[in-house]
């Protein structure tokens, strides 16, 4: 179970939003992870804590096939991301490192900055603390579960 | 029931008679590729997670150094020349300032029927030549890099059948805004775009490329032309030989089918800050730019830059704006240097660079400071691409673009061509 305080954001948030060109040849991405979401809120970085959710509009990860976009969400603590949907590069990144993506259309105008939802990624629920509401989510199909629960992709293929 | 182009080329790659959409398959690459923008970090991941060797086969892996050519920074340089001793390493073909990867690929490797996974978005772009390529992160490209296979879904199909003749003035790129404006930044999401019809049949390499280039801006996994006498002719004339030319079956299933008529289009502009918000020309009001950009993968081919330098020959770009012209490659420039476009391009006072993503990464060359405005032939207007947070980026074809340079606003080059 996932439990977490909301960061919203709107439809088509793009790659080069949550981390701008500029900084992606640092190398690593412990260096990388300041600037995420620069272009929208230059305070994110510096203001997220561990545990909190990130909500999405429509195509969340629209753009480049960057992998750093997931990976310096998850480095900040970040520990799952609600969207509409999802662009398809960034949803499949997003599992391949372990991090949840989860679908779900309905939680989008329930939820304001700051409140917190649970999320159950296994059975495809979200509940929203403050109104009390639970709202149905996609679930993953059994390969792309179990990568997931393996921690993404290497763990994995370690695994086998 | 029949085939599309695409679920052939899964089914070959997975050893399968028949895929369907929905299914996963677990399919071999043909090839792959990684540029500077992410190859530290998939060295990273092969060498410090998987704790891997070897590469599955030297033969089938090609690095290219694109985005920060030459290197801006000591850095990059660092990127740069950790990909190079990886490479020789493991002697992978390697490139460095010769081209946008694409291009390079296209011009180089690619061959109808192929399963191309590359760690970048734009690799539909071999589509136009009939190969399945795909963009994926870092993990999935080190996972091939090391084992040769990737897991895909098979994808549903949008058809795309296209009628008609050009007008002057209007070009594939002109087609491929008008098609992301319809259907949107999701339009085609995890979907492969198939572009058919009289229409397509007629065109030339590169517009086959302008559109399969662009559709991962509608969200799709791949962008695909049937391949042809003009495919084979191209892929032929480069020494490549072997091929698989599937075709769509008649009784093929598609989602949905989408039909255009090329003598209704006009040329068309993407206005800040997203590529599907796509308006004709005629429709905006006066737009000033301070910097034009003619490249990238999607527009820095032969005949784009040709386009561009009918326009601009004998003409002068407006004193207050620059005007930047990136070849898509060095056989592009070379080409263009032998016809006279770069005289010409350097005589109207732009800014000629060498190969590379350049302006449309936004991180290597022509930044644009705050409240700046960049009319450009790249992929993506993304807000703060190409420069400061607060700056504007719109999207059009090489025409526009020269045309704007000369007037130092946004222009429908139909006045200039005709």
């Amino acid at each position: 179970m996932i439990k977490g305080k909301v960061w919203k954001f709107g439809n088509d948030v793009d790659t080069d939003q949550i981390i701008p060109s500029q900084y992606l040849l640092l190398p690593t991405v412990e260096e990388m992870k300041q600037y995420t979401f620069e272009p929208l809120d230059k305070d994110f970085a510096s203001t997220i804590c561990t545990g909190d959710v990130i909500v999405g509009g429509e195509n969340f990860g629209s753009g480049s096939s960057r992998e750093q976009a997931p990976l310096v969400l998850k480095a900040l603590g970040v520990s799952a991301v609600v969207a509409k949907s999802f662009a398809r590069i960034f949803f499949r990144n997003a599992i391949n490192i372990g991090l949840p993506v989860i679908i779900c259309k309905e939680v989008y105008d329930d939820v304001q900055n700051q409140d917190t939802l649970e999320i159950d990624v296994q059975r495809g629920s979200i509940r929203s603390v403050k109104s009390g509401e639970t709202f149905t989510s996609t679930t993953l199909p059994a390969h792309v579960m179990n990568i997931l629960e393996a921690g993404g992709l290497i763990g994995f293929l370690n695994q086998k | 029931m029949g085939m599309t182009i695409g679920e052939k080329i899964l089914a070959r790659a997975s050893g399968k008679d028949v895929v369907k959409p929905g299914e996963i398959i677990t399919a071999k690459v043909d090839l792959c590729m990684s540029n500077d923008g992410t190859t530290h970090l998939n060295i990273d991941i092969f060498e410090n997670q998987l704790k891997a060797e070897k590469v599955y086969n030297p033969e089938k892996v090609v690095f290219i150094v694109d985005h920060n050519v030459p290197s801006e920074s000591a850095k990059t340089a660092e990127v740069h020349k950790k990909m190079r001793i990886f490479a020789q390493k493991h002697q992978i073909p390697f490139y460095e300032g010769t081209g946008v990867c694409h291009q390079i690929m296209i011009e180089d490797f690619v061959v109808p029927g192929q399963l191309i996974i590359a760690a970048d978005s734009h690799t539909c772009s071999y589509g136009g030549l009939g190969a399945f390529g795909t963009g994926v992160g870092c993990t999935d490209f080190t996972s091939v890099m090391n084992t040769g296979e990737i897991w895909l879904m098979v994808p549903e199909t949008l058809k795309f059948i296209i009628e008609g003749k050009f007008k002057p003035g209007v070009y594939a790129r002109d087609l491929i805004l008008k098609i992301i404006g319809d259907i949107g930044a999701n339009g085609a999401n995890y979907k492969i775009m198939e572009f058919g019809g009289p229409a397509v049949k007629a065109f030339t390499i590169d517009d086959r490329v302008v559109l399969c280039n662009m559709a991962v801006e509608a969200g799709a996994k791949s962008g695909l032309v049937a391949p042809d006498e003009t495919t084979i002719e191209y892929v032929t004339s480069k020494g490549r030989q072997d091929m698989h030319l599937f075709t769509s079956d008649e009784d093929a299933v598609y989602e949905k089918i989408y039909y255009y008529n090329l003598d209704e289009l006009e040329p068309m502009i993407a206005i800040p800050h997203c590529v599907d918000d796509v308006v004709p020309i005629k429709e905006i009001s006066e737009v000033k730019i301070n910097q034009g950009f003619i490249g990238s993968c999607n527009n820095g081919r032969i005949e784009e830059l040709r386009a561009a330098a009918k326009i601009l020959q004998g003409n002068k770009i407006d004193p207050y704006v620059k005007l930047l012209i990136s070849p898509a490659s060095k056989a592009v420039y070379l080409q263009a240097l032998s016809e006279g476009l770069i005289d010409i391009f350097v005589e109207s006072g732009a800014m000629v660079l060498n190969p590379n993503c350049s302006v449309c990464w936004g991180s290597c060359q022509g930044v644009i400071g705050e409240g700046e405005v960049l009319l450009s032939t790249g992929t993506r207007n993304f807000k703060g691409r190409a420069g400061h947070p607060n700056s504007s980026i719109y999207l059009a074809s090489a025409a526009t673009v020269a045309a704007s340079a000369l007037t130092g606003k946004i222009t429908d080059p139909r006045g200039a061509v005709q």
